[in-house]
């Protein structure tokens, strides 16, 4: 039988990587991430796991530190959060390519200055082309659940790319939650040891991170790209065995009220829970609105999102990050280019909010949702990019 | 050039090389711009530059050194550290 603990976020990403015979993690504390490290470190203390836990001196040597425990053939986990993702930056892109599975878990906290601890997805955005899978989860549950099944996602094969699990800062890195978790044989079960394709081997040398000019780079980046590309396939089949085995079934987008929505809102991580509530509530006063949750954010989710909004009459997305200068935030981006790649023209708009941890509350979801239908009635967007939560 | 050789869909992942030893087939004499040359009169013989060479691109022998120009880069660090001022960094002109 599963069992239910009161679990922080980060709390439950601890306990998902106890449970996944992981053999090396090496990390560095840093706000929101630190309980993970915390927490971990104490499995490691008491026993309660194998694992070599190496304390480094920064970010850029812990992900320097997993590659190494990678290459070896190593089942490995980090984690980390806002200036330390951005310290790791060049060699979060030298783990995907050298087609290292890590595991990380990033709890998202915006980047500096001015210097601030709380929740936005700044950090993710700042890395998010560097070539790993990326999912964003609501709640300690997906947390949870997700840590679970990225090492076998990342480890599959037919990927191996490294994989993010976002969660949000504070909201749910310190938050108590009820996580159902699996029990330590069935997860064992579930997750197996890894098997490694190449490794590092006295026995069986071969060079790893050799120079690469005009005439092989390419190539090895276009081998990368068909990795991401023929993702879905083992996230989805590891998709099907979590729900075998535990009732909860995941995917590519979350959905809510979908099948006759008119306006909807696009967002990752916690703010999709609120929206669902208040998408409930106005459903109530018979307002036809909907949520659309990402939960694998790279790949992007094109067909899926092309499929999610395809009644739609209008749409908000939630941007908890801005790419200063570009014409939309990042996520808003992604969408338009799916549903532009399918020759789809939806009236929509972005909505800039939450940065810096800056709350986003029912009522403002309630405003945007309004703001959509409005939109879906006149089929005229006033606004392309909305800042909400700002004062002016 | 490179479309004489092999495409992304039949090497190995990760610019990963199986065979050890590689870098003996690549041949990087073509990136130099200065050549060192070697004055054997006033080699003493004290083999710094074996010993400094970055790539092995200095051959030890019994009283002197050789330069392998299929891999010597011309950095010109033998150069400076010799004592003697035994070696001369002469330009490549191709």
């Amino acid at each position: 039988m599963s069992k239910v603990l009161g679990l922080t976020g980060d709390g439950a990403v601890a306990y998902a990587v106890k449970q996944c015979n992981v053999d090396v993690v090496a990390a560095y504390p840093i706000t929101p991430q630190t309980l993970i490290v915390e927490e971990f470190s104490e499995y490691v203390h008491n026993g309660e796991v194998h694992t070599e836990f190496v304390c480094v001196e920064s970010e850029h040597s812990a992900m320097s530190a997993c590659i190494g425990a990678s290459l070896t053939g190593a089942r490995v986990f980090t984690a980390t959060a806002s200036q330390g993702l951005a310290l790791m930056h060049e060699i979060l892109y030298i783990a995907s390519s050298l087609r290292c599975p890590i595991v990380m878990g990033v709890v998202n906290r915006t980047l500096s200055a001015p210097i601030n601890i709380h929740c936005d997805h700044s950090d993710m955005m700042g890395s998010r082309d560097c070539g790993w899978i990326q999912v964003f989860v609501e709640n300690a549950q997906e947390a949870y659940d997700w840590v679970i099944q990225a090492f076998r996602i990342a480890e599959d094969p037919d990927v191996l790319l490294p994989v993010a699990v976002n969660l949000d800062g504070f909201i749910l890195s310190h938050s108590l939650e009820g996580v159902r978790v699996l029990d330590d044989e069935k997860a064992e079960k579930f997750v197996s040891m890894r098997k490694p394709v190449l490794t590092i081997n006295p026995d069986k040398p071969v060079t790893v991170g050799a120079i690469c000019f005009t005439d092989f780079y390419f190539e090895t980046k276009r081998q990368h790209v068909e990795a991401m590309d023929n993702s879905p396939k083992t996230i989805s089949k590891v998709n099907d065995e979590f729900a075998e085995l535990t009732g909860r079934r995941y995917g590519f987008v979350d959905t809510y009220e979908m099948e006759d929505a008119e306006a909807a809102i696009v967002c990752l991580g916690s703010t999709a829970g609120t929206a669902m509530a208040v998408a409930k509530s106005m459903r109530a006063k018979g307002k036809k609105v909907g949520v659309i949750k990402p939960w694998v954010y790279r790949p992007f989710p094109t067909e899926q999102i092309i499929k999610a909004t395809e009644n739609l009459k209008a749409l908000a997305v939630l941007d908890r990050a801005c790419s200063v200068g570009a014409p939309y935030g990042p996520l808003c981006s992604d969408v338009i280019a799916a549903l532009y790649r399918e020759g789809i023209k939806l009236n929509l708009f972005n909505v800039i909010y939450g940065l810096g941890g800056r709350d986003i509350r029912p009522t403002d979801l309630e405003a945007i949702f309004n703001e959509a239908l409005e939109v879906a009635k006149t089929e005229v967007v006033k606004e392309p990019v909305k800042f909400v939560g700002v004062r002016e | 050039m490179s479309e004489s050789k092999p495409g992304w869909k039949s090497i190995p992942i990760a610019g990963i090389l199986l065979e050890p030893g590689s870098a003996m087939k690549y041949k990087t004499g073509s990136w130099r711009a200065f050549r060192p040359v070697i004055d054997e009169e006033k080699c003493i013989g004290c083999f710094l530059c074996w010993i400094y060479c970055p790539d092995g691109a200095v051959i030890r022998e019994e009283k002197s050194v050789k330069i392998n120009y299929d891999y010597c880069k011309g950095c010109g660090i033998c150069a400076n550290e010799c004592p003697a001022k035994a070696i001369t960094m002469v330009e490549e002109k191709r």
